[in-house]
């Protein structure tokens, strides 16, 4: 079972958390992000060649 | 695999690869997410504990990666390779954000635990934060300097002296009194945690290192495709 009563500690555990999981997704994000960008311009400028 | 060195090869052999590491690495969270939230809170810790789960795995894969950034800096740096280069340029990025995240969430576990949320005189916490201040100087170096292979070689000199801070980190604890407790993973008597902790913390270290592959890998391939780009344009405006 799943123990989410982080009392008295909950404003340390869940921040720690929570930054974590926002860096985790912005780091994918940007990275999937950057990827979809140059491929499409590496394709654009290929196509007009 | 030194022909995986060519940016060709290296995009082919990596592109079916990619669904698969980044599927892992979402699937090993989520169940390293949830076996952190099933263990016992700690007799001593508390719940603070938890912090561990994601503090020691951001903590590691920092590390990691700028030992990645520092020996593609070498490769770069001796043989001119440009997809080392491109291998250090993509590490340093979420090799910087997991290092801000070790220190964000050992200062959150830091300040109920030991009282504080920063102790300036600790060897690791310092050591530590100048690890971040390395992948930062790396990353400000290269954006300063418009000529990319002029940047790149002075960012990988940069990467290549922050390696001899890496066994600093790591031993830190060991060559000086510190707050920081000493190493519980990698001691020559084994872990000094029970399983019921060290489980969930080894799967959620998996977990961050196969994330950081997943990043460090798409963004290697996004930069030998972006230098096609610079390549292309760079011919077209001569040619113009």
């Amino acid at each position: 079972m799943l123990d989410l009563d982080m009392s008295p500690y909950a404003g340390f555990v869940w921040p720690a958390w929570g930054v974590s999981a926002v860096v985790l997704g912005a780091l994918a994000a940007r990275a999937g992000m950057a990827a979809r960008r140059w491929s499409a311009e590496l394709k654009r400028l290929e196509a007009e060649e | 695999m030194f022909g995986l060195a060519n940016p060709d090869r290296f995009l082919r052999f990596t592109r079916p690869l990619m669904p698969a590491v980044w599927g892992l690495a979402v699937m090993l969270l989520a169940a390293a997410t949830w076996l952190a939230f099933a263990a016992p809170e700690d007799y001593q810790q508390g719940d603070t504990v938890r912090i561990m789960f994601v503090h020691v795995p951001a903590a590691s894969v920092g590390l990691a990666a700028y030992a990645a950034l520092g020996v593609s800096s070498f490769f770069a740096l001796v043989f001119r390779h440009p997809l080392a280069d491109a291998a250090a340029r993509a590490a340093a990025l979420p090799g910087a954000a997991f290092t801000a995240l070790a220190l964000i969430t050992g200062s959150l576990w830091g300040k109920p635990m030991w009282g504080a949320w920063w102790a300036w005189g600790d060897a690791r916490l310092m050591s530590v934060l100048i690890l971040f201040l390395f992948y930062l100087g790396y990353m400000a170096l290269r954006a300063s300097i418009d000529d990319e292979t002029r940047a790149a070689r002075a960012a990988a000199v940069l990467g290549l002296v922050g390696l001899v801070n890496l066994p600093i980190v790591k031993f830190s604890v060991d060559w000086w009194n510190t707050l920081h407790q000493p190493a519980s993973l990698l001691r020559a008597d084994g872990p000094a945690m029970p399983p019921v902790y060290l489980t969930p913390l080894l799967t959620m270290m998996a977990a961050w290192g196969l994330f950081f592959l997943a990043v460090w890998l798409t963004a290697i391939r996004t930069e030998i495709v972006r230098r096609r780009v610079v390549s292309i344009r760079a011919r077209r405006a001569l040619e113009a």
